[in-house]
This record gives structure tokens, sequence and C-alpha cells, in this order.
């Protein structure tokens, strides 16, 4: 068999050229639909000034607030909460576009091209990750007026933290949009079992220390999230662990180990061929 | 000149979606530098052929080489040479056509003064350059599919894998169209394969494969598959067809078909045959043609069906 001349041979992709070239593709599709700019930002904003607001009352402060030494209302407790909420909606909203992709016909030409499933897989997450950053940014940026300092180096283990947990939840995303064909499938998935994921994770309350909702919180990984994001918040006091609230070291190495899983799975997906891929 | 290195080598392939058999036992050759077309009614197998080819769907049975790189355990490398343009758009429409193109060229490890020339020296051959800064949705289907073929050649294939590639286009855009993939074919060595349904497409191949059932039914040049047929083909239209049907066969002896008010005949050396008929017959004759057989004659004969 005659091998091909040398000389056509055009680069090899590699993997980083690939990876940015499919990140900035999906910062420039979010940044001209301003619907999806309104929904992942806004949406949790009005969450937590109508919660904020109506909750106040009736809000039992945990335990481990003592520590504070100040009251801790519920518009703060439920600061980090809001900023995981804008992290999971834009991976929500990055990774349904997997079915948009597939559907108008742009993801074939990404699988007939010769960039690894890897790079295509983070080239998703990339994207996904940095709008998520930009817009939790925007709004940890309201830190401040719930009282709620915070250093440079404070800042960047904050950022640090958010990228790797929008790099779990736009890969999780990735591993439920990629098998489905319409974007009320994910929708229903979105329901069933992302929102509960958060409401259930300390996220919108603390949970008991006891009974069904302890164990659901303690198996629940965005529990994690959401507990070394408050630790990072809190740098300058030792909060005590509970079961909504691990230590840091756990939370880091779980939402670790949540986002490799995730980004293996996304990458088994990705490599299997199949006429789906094909239109 | 055509070379007889294969640009692409099937044996025996066979793929089933699930009890539905798609392909049952391809096996084929395509030569560097020809302009190959795979001919067939929809539901044939082309489609299946040509995601199979273009790395969509994997090998059931059977092995394929394109490239020389074998399909299976080469994919990294018959995806370096191979360009391909679908049916339906690959393309971003919410993003111009100069951004696609950046995209399309980073994928393909083209970046900088390089990837952007030759995204400048495709869409000015393809006539859509004064368009780049443009939305790809803003683009009339035609243009799109220009863009979608800019796109494919990029990064400068050995092998172009062109689906349906008239889907959309007006007969003067597939004429331009054509005879850009001939000068393409030229200028850059490139082996071209296409899928039709069209007649008159398959026509403009070098060479033609068949597609029926799954099967390959007939590989050759179209001139070879149509005179495959039997030589001419006589058509002579009539006042009075019935009475001029039974004098030609009593006269010259011949196997006379009548469709219509039409008389059909298959022969070799039709001209002789069109030369006595009009000198014998000529007062009772309206109109009469001599033509080559055409390829759906080619499939009806070889099919026993209908091609539509």
């Amino acid at each position: 068999m005659n091998q091909p001349a040398e000389n056509r041979q055009s680069a090899r992709p590699g993997l980083w050229l690939p990876v940015w070239t499919l990140a900035e593709r999906e910062l420039i599709r979010f940044l001209r639909q301003r619907t999806r700019v309104i929904g992942a930002l806004g949406q949790p904003l009005l969450f937590w000034i109508l919660f904020g607001a109506g909750l106040r009352n009736s809000f039992q402060a945990p335990a481990w607030s003592k520590v504070l030494g100040r009251e801790l209302t519920y518009q703060e407790y439920f600061f980090p909460g809001v900023a995981v909420l804008i992290v999971l909606f834009t991976a929500i909203f990055s990774t349904i576009s997997i079915i948009e992709d597939r559907k108008e016909g742009f993801l074939q030409g990404v699988l007939v091209s010769p960039i690894s499933r890897l790079a295509l897989v983070l080239g998703k997450l990339t994207g996904g990750m940095l709008l998520s950053l930009i817009q939790a940014g925007i709004f940890l940026a309201l830190a401040p007026l719930m009282g709620i300092s915070f250093g440079t180096v404070q800042f960047v283990l904050i950022v640090g933290f958010l990228a790797l947990l929008a790099f779990a939840l736009t890969a999780l995303g990735f591993v439920m949009a990629w098998p489905l064909d319409s974007t009320q499938g994910y929708h229903a998935l979105m329901s069933m079992l992302l929102m509960p994921m958060w409401l259930l994770s300390g996220a919108f309350f603390p949970g008991g220390e006891s009974g069904w909702l302890s164990w659901v919180m303690r198996l629940n990984p965005l529990t994690y999230g959401i507990a070394a994001l408050r630790r990072l918040l809190y740098w300058d006091h030792t909060l005590p662990s509970s079961i909504g609230l691990p230590s840091l070291a756990t939370s880091i190495l779980v939402t670790v180990l949540f986002a490799v899983v995730c980004i293996g799975l996304s990458v088994v997906l990705a490599s299997r061929q199949s006429s789906r891929n094909a239109r | 000149m055509l070379s007889l290195v294969p640009a692409i080598a099937v044996r025996d392939v066979r793929f089933a979606y699930g009890e539905r058999v798609a392909l049952n036992g391809l096996t084929f050759a395509v030569y560097e530098g020809e302009i190959f077309g795979l001919l067939g009614p929809n539901g044939g197998g082309k489609s299946t052929l040509f995601r199979i080819l273009s790395t969509l769907l994997p090998l059931q049975q059977g092995t394929a080489q394109v490239g020389g790189f074998d399909l299976t355990t080469q994919q990294a490398a018959v995806r370096q040479i191979l360009g391909v343009t679908f049916q339906s758009p690959s393309l971003d429409r919410k993003l111009t056509v100069q951004e696609n193109l950046k995209h399309q060229g980073h994928l393909y490890g083209l970046r900088g003064a390089d990837l952007q020339s030759r995204i400048e020296q495709g869409l000015e051959r393809l006539g859509v350059a004064d368009r780049r800064r443009e939305l790809v949705s803003k683009l009339s289907g035609g243009l799109q599919r220009r863009v979608e073929i800019a796109k494919s050649l990029l990064h400068r294939p050995q092998l172009l894998l062109l689906d349906e590639p008239s889907t959309g286009l007006d007969p003067g855009a597939r004429i331009e169209l054509w005879k850009y993939l001939r000068e393409l074919r030229q200028g850059m060595s490139l082996t071209i394969v296409v899928t039709t349904h069209l007649l008159d497409e398959a026509e403009d191949c070098d060479r033609l494969g068949i597609l029926h059932e799954g099967q390959m039914v007939a590989l050759d040049t179209p001139d070879a598959l149509r005179s495959s047929v039997g030589g001419d083909c006589l058509t002579i239209r009539s006042r009075d067809p019935e009475r001029l049907a039974s004098d030609i066969t009593g006269q010259f002896r011949v196997t006379v078909q009548r469709v219509g008010d039409q008389l059909r005949i298959e022969r070799e050396q039709g001209h002789d045959l069109l030369r006595e008929v009009v000198a014998q017959f000529g007062t009772s004759i309206t109109s009469v043609t001599l033509g080559k057989p055409t390829l759906e004659d080619v499939f009806v004969q070889r099919t026993g069906r209908q091609f539509w």
C-alpha cells in the first residue's frame, strides 16, 4: 500500500489549539445571545434578592455561624449558594449547546477533524468554565455588601476553586447532554437531577445532622463544592466541621474526584462512533 | 491522467443498523486523482458508506484503507488527510464566515499568517470573499454550501468526500461547482468522492459505482456503463407508431420497443440504422434522435427496478 506524500500533511493539531478555539467559539456564541447572559446571571441574582428578603425572618442560622461573632443573615448564608447556582446554570447552558451543535450539524464537522476526543471535551468544558468565572466573578464583587471582604490570595483561591467546580459541573452536563437528542430531555434531567442536587447541597438551607436528608447531603458531590466555597469565603475563621460543612481538604478532594470522573465519562462518550453523530 | 494508486480501498464491508442491513459486502477501490461517484436511490447505502469513510461510523465487518491508512486503527491519520463536505451544513450559523474558517483551521493545526492566507485564497476561489464578515445565517443556501466547501478544503486534504453536493444549488451554481471540482482535481491533485442520487450529476464523474440495496451493482466510467447496455439508442416519434413499428421490424429484423407515441430501438452502430430508417420511412417520421443509453437504463438493467 502506498504511503501518502509527506508534503501534503499539514501540522497535527495538538491538544491546546483545538481546546482554545472551541472554547473561544463558546464565548463568542454566548455573548451574541443576550438572553443567555440574562438567564445565567440574572435569575440567580433575582433568587438571591427575593429569597434573601423573603426568608430573612424564618431563617435559623447553623451552629457554625457562632464562630463569626456576628449574626449570619439568610442573604449572607445564601451567598455562596447563589455563586454555585450561577456556575451550575452556566454549565447547563453551555452543555445544552451540545444538543444544538449536533442538530445544526456543527458537531459532525468537529468529529471528522483530527483532534483528540479529549480536546473536544476540554474545549467545551473550558468554554463553560470561563463563562462561569466571568459571571460568578461579577457576582462575587457584591460580597463586600454582605460584610464579607477578602484579600488577593483569598480571591485567587476562590476563583481557582470556582474554576475547578465549573469544570466538574460542565463535565456533568456534558455526560447528560451527549446521549440526548432533544433539549426537552435535558430540561427534564435538569429539574429532576441538577436542581435537587443544588437544593440539597447546603446551598439553599443548612441540612439536618441526622435523618435521610443528612445522607443525601453526605452523598451529594455538590455539598463539598458549597462547603469549600463557604470555607474560602470565611478564610480568617476556623469553622467547625459538620455533615453540611465538611473540612476544606475533604471538600477539595471530593470536588477533584467528581471532576475527574465526569471528564473521564465525557471522553468515553465522545469517543464512541455512532450513527447519531451523522446527520 | 489517473494514477493506479488506490486513495480508497474497501474490501468486503458490511454494515447493519440492528437488523437492517445497509451495506452487504462492498469491495471497490477509488484511485488517486479521480472524481468517483456513488450513485443510487435514497436508501441504497450511499450515506452509510459516506459515514464510514468519513470516520463517523465504525467498520463492523471488512477492511478499508483511506490514503493508505487503516480506517479502524489509524483514524487520526485518516482524519488528517480527509476533507468532508456534509449534505447538511456543518457551519456554525451564529459565527461569521471568517470565524468559521478560522476555527476549522485551528482544528487542523493551522494558525497565523498561513491560516489567514489560506482562508482568503479559499474564499476568493469560491467567490465568497466579500461576504467574509457576515454571519453564516445571513447567507443563502448556495453561498453557505460554497463556504462549506471552502471549509473542507482549508487544510488541503488529499481526499475530498462530498455528500450530495448539489443539494440546494440552482443549476447555474451546480455547473460552477463542478467546474471548480475539476479545477481542484487538476490543481491540488485531489481525489474526490461524490455521493449523488442525480443522474446528470453522476455523468460528470470519472468513474461511477452504482449502489443498490447495499451492494455495488455496477462500477465503471459513465460511458462504459452506458455502452454495456447495448450500443446506441434510437428514439423515433411518429403519427402512426403502430404501423411504423411493424414496418421497421419487418424490414430490418430488430426489436422495437413502443413507449407511448415513441419507438425505442437499442442497437450497435445506431447511425447506420438511423440512415436507412429515415431513407425508407422518412415520410411517416415526425422526429428522430440517436443517443447513448442513459445511466437510468443502466440502473434498470442491473437491478430490474425503476431508479425513482
